[in-house]
């Protein structure tokens, strides 16, 4: 058995607040974050409701220390990730290896998609320094200089799974003994390009989503960051907050099923589940909350279900979708909810599955749907995406 | 970790063209020689396919067959830029039609994980798919997740790749930039440095595997990467101490393989390192690009493979430094042995 | 309606980039999805686009496609009723 990687801090931005503390408080008190699009620059204003931070990017800029003129994925990546670093409260840091593993789908598109008018009518035209953040990895640059983070830097992108697989990468970096102390999670801000994408794929509810009831109608998108910080047991000692919780299982598997469609029975959520089971050593019954991948469309909910159904059918755990507060936030939705497991087992809660209504009828199972205040020793946390891209994440309570 | 196959969808049409008349191109960027894809990609998955995807998926079909193997247990792939014709497609139209009559294939075929996950499709391959898209670091990143794998004993072989495309709007926006001499030959790019490099493109995938075969190409003795180094020397300190983990010296290499580009700037930094040591470079046959390290890997391996170099007479080198980095930012050195 | 017919096979060998087939490979009442033409979901998102660019109909949700598109037939009567329809009520 490799060493145990302990969580020693948090940092999130949601439409729900825009710290770990805030955070916890609209999750307390049942506050979702999706409403009228205030923020971004669209047609469809007025139509579809999103889950905005809610904050320009004049506002985000200097909470982060950064120009305005950033991309906005840089802005809350760069926010979110000095919370995680300041919330560990790891002392002289700069005598650890330490290393920046961030995520996100679109990197620097809310400029590009500025950009690109002008530069469509003459290739000459459109200002540079609009696009010279466009590729995913310039977030995590920005946000890794802004930290003096340098040892180890990198960005995975699959997809709506994309933190999830760059959290269990950093531990497996840290069990590895080729970091000791890792920032990771990801991050995505809403644009014009993701908003109109999922819209030509008709699954956007026009309403506030309801994933895993019966009439869901689709998700809402939101947008946000999430980074958990990772440390190695020899970093965990030197920590006056000693750490409670630990990564302690991880699985990334594909459906190879369909470029964007689930399979029907869940093949990929099930082995991701599985897997994660088994590295952790614990079976289906030891899992106290399952943290949903839960996006409120017809063909998630259902393959993801079916696939919980499966593993789960001795003793269903209580299990939500956080995506009923943030809207569905791509490539950060993996570390968000990350941050929310480990949010979980520290104030012992489990969240509601907001808006819920109706029982699903292929599901033998409903989600929480009020606050629930109890022990929780262990989480499963899914994020699925595009690609067949599944990954499940366990974490639990050191004893 | 050993590389028991190595095959690129590049500028180049093989390893054996690189001695009977390796492929030359003139102004600012080489182009990628593409296979006949009906031979390697089921034809119902590829009507949607972009060439990136296309090129991705036929080195890692051909690679796989190399090697023998129907099934790795992790598919990995780097890529700086991702899919950009879908996403040049999706943006274009979204500006052009105001948010209008948008088709949805182009926007799910930009995804960054396009490549792997249409990879697990066409083998049905359930196992850890997972792509990285950091800049220059985008490939070595891949291998080395394949390698904390394989030290978790969460797998035995991986399949990963390099893959980066050019199209003309990419290109006419990283020319503005001043990346790029105008009317450049490539296969005199190395030897007559100027202001600016060429552009190119390429997909190179491998399989890896814990253990030797009959067929190993190399073996992957030690990879390590430098973000932004305060000074050029951190990375020449860094190479020796990674010599001295493997127990070895300068002397003990027999080829650099460098990532020199012909640009003046960016190749001050090779001759930091210059040994008295025999040094070929790759980037005359492939071009610069953000994973082109994936190609000057692929080039390494075949050449400690065979035993032979492109444009060096009579040397049969067992261990080599491959060193590259990308725009004095990303720094990486690999060094190989022969098997 | 033939030509229609016509002019949709067309139109959906070139949205949908079926590069080897030919108007005449694809049967007016041929399934278009799984065991016909072989389409899937994502093809009936591209064929709601084709409708709303080429004929300005607009489907409700993508549940209507089902019907809709279950043959080249079922499209150009359906594209025929709606025209009649916003005629009518114009």
């Amino acid at each position: 058995m490799s060493a145990p990687v302990y969580i020693a801090g948090t940092g999130v931005i949601t439409a729900i607040g825009n710290d770990t503390a805030a955070n916890l408080d609209a999750l307390r008190s049942g506050s979702a974050g999706m409403g009228p699009i205030r923020w971004l620059e669209t047609r469809h204003q007025g139509q579809l409701p999103v889950a905005e931070v809610k904050s320009s990017n004049e506002m985000l800029a200097e909470k982060a220390g950064l120009p305005a003129h950033f991309s906005r994925t840089s802005l809350l990546s760069t926010i979110a990730a000095k919370e995680a670093l300041q919330n560990a409260g790891i002392p002289d840091l700069g005598k650890w290896r330490t290393g920046f593993l961030s995520a996100n789908t679109v990197g620097g598109m809310d400029k590009t998609e500025n950009f690109y008018p002008a530069f469509l009518q003459n290739p000459a035209a459109g200002r540079l320094r609009e696009v010279v953040h466009h590729e995913c990895g310039a977030a995590t640059e920005i946000t890794a200089d802004e930290l003096g983070i340098q040892h180890y830097v990198t960005t995975i992108s699959t997809a709506c799974s994309s933190s999830a697989n760059s959290i269990f990468f950093a531990a497996r970096m840290i069990r590895q003994g080729l970091l000791d102390v890792a920032v990771a999670g990801g991050v995505d801000a809403l644009t014009r390009f993701t908003l109109n994408g999922f819209n030509t794929l008709m699954i956007l509810d026009s309403q506030f989503c309801q994933p895993f009831d019966e009439n869901r109608r689709g998700l809402n998108l939101g947008e946000g960051a999430g980074y958990v910080v990772l440390v190695s047991e020899k970093v965990a000692a030197t920590l006056a907050n000693k750490p409670e919780v630990q990564l302690s299982g991880w699985c990334n598997a594909n459906d190879a099923y369909h470029q964007t469609a689930s399979s029907p029975d869940g093949t990929g959520s099930y082995l991701a589940m599985q897997g994660a089971l088994k590295k952790s050593g614990l079976k289906p019954g030891d899992i106290d909350y399952i943290n949903l991948h839960g996006t409120g469309t017809q063909n998630n909910d259902v393959a993801e279900g079916t696939a919980i159904s499966k593993l789960f059918a001795e003793a269903y755990p209580p299990m939500s979708s956080t995506k009923s507060f943030t809207g569905h936030t791509l490539g950060a939705s993996g570390g968000i909810e990350a941050v929310f497991s480990v949010l979980s087992i520290q104030q012992g809660l489990i969240y509601p599955n907001l808006r819920w209504e109706t029982q699903m009828k292929e599901l033998p199972f409903a989600p929480v749907t009020t606050l629930q205040e109890k022990k929780v020793e262990h989480v499963l946390s899914n994020s699925f995406g595009f690609g067949g891209n599944c990954s499940s994440l366990i974490f639990s309570r050191i004893n | 970790m050993y590389i028991r196959s190595a095959a690129a969808v590049s500028p180049q049409a093989s390893f054996e063209a690189l001695f009977t008349g390796a492929a030359g191109y003139q102004g600012e960027q080489l182009s990628c020689i593409e296979p006949d894809y009906t031979s390697y990609i089921d034809p119902k998955l590829i009507r949607r396919m972009s060439r990136i995807i296309k090129m991705g998926t036929a080195a890692a079909v051909e690679s796989l067959k190399a090697a023998g193997l129907e099934q790795p247990e992790a598919i990995i792939t780097g890529t700086a830029y991702g899919c950009l014709a879908d996403t040049d497609a999706f943006l274009s139209r979204l500006v052009e039609f105001k948010e209008e009559l948008l088709s949805p294939t182009a926007f799910i075929q930009s995804t960054h994980n396009t490549v792997a996950g249409q990879i697990a499709l066409l083998l049905k391959c359930h196992r850890h798919n997972n792509t990285f898209v950091h800049k220059g670091f985008s490939f070595e990143s891949a291998l080395l997740e394949a390698r904390t794998m394989m030290g978790e004993n969460e797998i035995t072989t991986a399949l990963v790749g390099g893959v980066d495309e050019i199209i003309p709007a990419s290109h006419a926006l990283l020319r503005r930039f001043g990346l790029y001499r105008a009317n450049g030959d490539s296969l005199r790019l190395v030897n007559e440095p100027a202001k600016g490099t060429m552009a190119g493109e390429g997909a190179a995938f491998f399989v890896v595997d814990t253990q030797q075969s009959a067929n190993s190409l190399a073996r992957l003795d030690a990879l390590q990467t430098w973000y932004k180094p305060s000074t050029p020397n951190r990375v020449a300190d860094g190479i020796n101490a990674l010599l001295a983990e493997q127990g070895i010296e300068w002397k003990d290499i027999d080829l650099i393989v460098a990532g020199r580009n012909g640009d003046t700037g960016d190749d001050a930094l090779y001759d930091l390192f210059k040994k008295d040591i025999p040094e070929t470079s790759f980037k005359q046959y492939c071009g610069e690009y953000p994973t082109a390290t994936a190609f000057g890997l692929w080039l390494a391996s075949h050449i400690l493979h065979e035993q032979r170099v492109p444009g060096v007479e009579g040397l049969k080198p067992r261990r080599i430094l491959l060193y590259n980095h990308y725009q004095q930012t990303h720094h990486a050195a690999y060094l190989l042995s022969a098997c | 309606m033939e030509q229609l017919m016509q002019t949709l096979k067309e139109q959906i060998i070139r949205q949908l980039n079926l590069n080897d087939k030919k108007p005449e490979d694809i049967g007016n009442d041929d399934p278009l999805f799984v065991e016909g033409l072989g389409l899937d979901s994502i093809d009936a998102l591209e064929l709601i686009v084709l409708l709303q660019q080429e004929y300005k109909i607009k489907l409700a949700n993508a549940e209507e496609g089902q019907t809709v598109f279950r043959s080249i037939r079922t499209m150009a009567q359906y594209i025929t009723d709606r025209q009649a329809q916003d005629a009518a009520a114009s």
